[in-house]
């Protein structure tokens, strides 16, 4: 997204300063994707295209209704089909819209070298701010949901925006307005979580034992939630992750390593210097030369014939 | 060249080049990457023209390092084979480290600080180009996984944190032995430099000098 509000950020990657942050009094937001009421029909997906200009290349079929057949620069939002067959043999449709899940504790923008690329606001939303981006595809290793994708013409990183341009001016995002069941829903992160709280109630007494709202405690909570009947095996939802964290190999690179590396080599620098100042030059000396000239005399004289 | 008599070639012309390409190219890396390593060096980037450009060439200059660094080994492994004298040496560093060169035990061409600069970047620049190669999003982003572009990048960083600290060590030597920068600039030394920093090769040579 661009730049619309730059006084109402929590965080921003690479940035060792506090960023701008005075209008900081906003309500956390969340987006409750509720997947029990989904019926697949990609209205939201449309939507999403839709508001932000976005029309990806027309692929191929490959045999499944999930079209196109991953995210994408140009595909923020796609839904993901899977066929599973479950204990009573029955076989369950699960629908689940895949896209970028806003995270509070952002992998992305931990792991972003790029100043401002990356910035979350204070209601939440991460949002990538394009124009700061280097194409690096350091966000695509610290997502722990494998959401960012790099394009390849302008080498940009992009992902929903959570329609923060919309948010911004008090709408709803683009995808919650289009969808026709009321599967996705919109609004204050503590009233999203209420909403969920009584649709779970629901789902329990319609025999979903395990039905549950997906808001991972490892990254935090997330700004997008779902309602899913099987809280217990996310991964059933077409590989989302059942307990998703920022890898612990993105948190040793871009952990205290950094500042002690850079400090060790400003160190090893400055040592020198004061080597340099201290003990000096080691400098080639006239009784050197002497030295040399007397051993190449000797060995000339002892090769003489 | 004009050089004064009696001084001895240390680095040919080939040498020469070949080291300058190298150490063009490792700081032009080194500058590249560390823009991307810490925040606090971003700005490095500015001297590529801004990030995408910093970002886009330097795997790039990181192939060319790659080649040149094959013609530093071609030239350079044998004089940096590990002998007994290094031993030694070593053992005398802490003399080395003070210019109190009358306890320091004679050495060849090469002493083991020379030695362990070439066999450190011998073995960190083909770990970078494969860890980089593994980690450049723009060809070989889809060609291995997410948790093994993670550990690539990992090991990316480390060893070029390594190699920067073999870099400043390396730099640091080359001036403080007064003579060494232009042994690689001009390509000689005196004899009295061959004598003092490395008495073993001085006396090698004036064993096998042709008579004139
Ligand atoms: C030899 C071949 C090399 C290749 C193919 C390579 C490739 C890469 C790639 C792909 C990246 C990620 C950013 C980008 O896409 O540009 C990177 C980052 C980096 N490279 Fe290299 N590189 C090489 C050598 C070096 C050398 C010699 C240094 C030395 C000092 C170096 C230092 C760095 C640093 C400091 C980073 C940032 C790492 C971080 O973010 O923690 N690279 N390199
Ligand atoms: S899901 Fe990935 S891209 Fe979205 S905020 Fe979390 S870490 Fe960033
Ligand atoms: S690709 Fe762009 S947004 Fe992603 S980490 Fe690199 S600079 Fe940041």
């Amino acid at each position: 997204m661009s730049d619309m509000q730059s006084q109402d950020y929590v965080r921003r990657s690479a940035s060792t300063m506090t960023p701008p942050s005075a209008r900081n009094v906003e309500d956390q937001v969340a987006k409750l994707i509720d997947v029990s009421r989904c019926i697949g029909c990609k209205a939201c997906q449309a939507a999403c295209m839709e508001w932000n200009n976005l029309r990806p290349e027309i692929g191929h079929f490959e045999g499944s209704y999930e079209n196109p057949n991953d995210l994408g620069p140009s595909v923020w939002t796609l839904m993901k089909f899977n066929e599973y067959e479950n204990e009573q043999g029955n076989l369950e449709w699960l629908i689940r819209k895949d896209g970028c899940m806003h995270c509070e504790d952002p992998g992305c923008l931990k792991a972003c070298p790029a100043p401002g690329a990356i910035v979350q606001y204070a209601n939440g939303i991460v949002d990538f701010i394009s124009d700061k981006c280097i194409g690096c595809g350091y966000c695509v290793k610290g997502c722990p949901f494998n959401i960012p994708r790099i394009s390849k013409t302008d080498h940009k990183s992009y992902k929903c925006t959570l329609c923060s341009d919309r948010v911004t001016v008090g709408l709803e995002p683009a995808c919650v307005k289009a969808c026709p069941t009321g599967a996705i829903m919109f609004g204050a992160k503590t009233d999203m979580q209420h909403q969920a709280a009584e649709r779970i109630v629901d789902l329990k007494a319609r025999g979903f034992a395990h039905a549950g709202l997906y808001d991972p405690p490892e990254v935090q909570g997330t700004h997008v939630m779902y309602v899913l009947h099987h809280a217990d095996k996310p991964s059933l939802y077409s590989g989302l992750p059942d307990k998703p964290h920022i890898s612990t190999l993105v948190q040793a690179w871009k952990g205290l390593y950094k500042p002690l590396a850079v400090a060790a080599v400003a160190l090893a620098a400055i040592g020198a210097f004061f080597h340099w100042i201290t003990i000096g030059p080691n400098e080639t000396t006239e009784e050197d030369e002497a030295e040399a000239r007397r051993e190449m005399r000797e060995t000339e004289e002892e090769q003489a014939p | 060249m004009t050089r004064p008599a009696n001084t001895i070639t240390r680095y040919t012309t080939v040498n020469r080049i070949n080291h300058w390409i190298n150490a063009g190219l490792f700081i032009l890396l080194l500058v590249s990457g560390l823009s991307m390593f810490h925040p606090i060096l971003f700005w490095l980037s500015g001297l590529f023209g801004g990030g995408q450009w910093a970002r886009a060439a330097h795997p790039w200059l990181g192939i060319c390092l790659m080649v040149s660094w094959v013609g530093m080994i071609i030239q350079f492994w044998r004089e940096n084979l590990p002998n007994r004298d290094d031993v030694a040496w070593s053992k005398a560093i802490t003399h080395v480290v003070r210019n109190d060169d009358g306890h320091v035990p004679p050495i060849g061409r090469n002493n083991p600080g020379q030695k362990l600069v070439f066999w450190s970047m011998t073995f960190l620049i083909p770990v970078l180009l494969f860890s980089g190669l593994l980690a450049w999003e723009v060809y070989f982003g889809k060609a291995t996984s997410i948790e093994v572009q993670r550990v690539a990048i990992l090991v990316h960083s480390l060893c070029a944190f390594a190699a920067v600290l073999v870099f400043v060590v390396h730099v640091y030597a080359a001036i403080w032995i007064s003579g060494s920068v232009r042994s690689m600039t001009q390509g000689y030394v005196t004899p009295g430099w061959a004598w003092h920093h490395h008495r073993k090769w001085f006396r090698e040579l004036i064993a096998h000098r042709k008579q004139p």
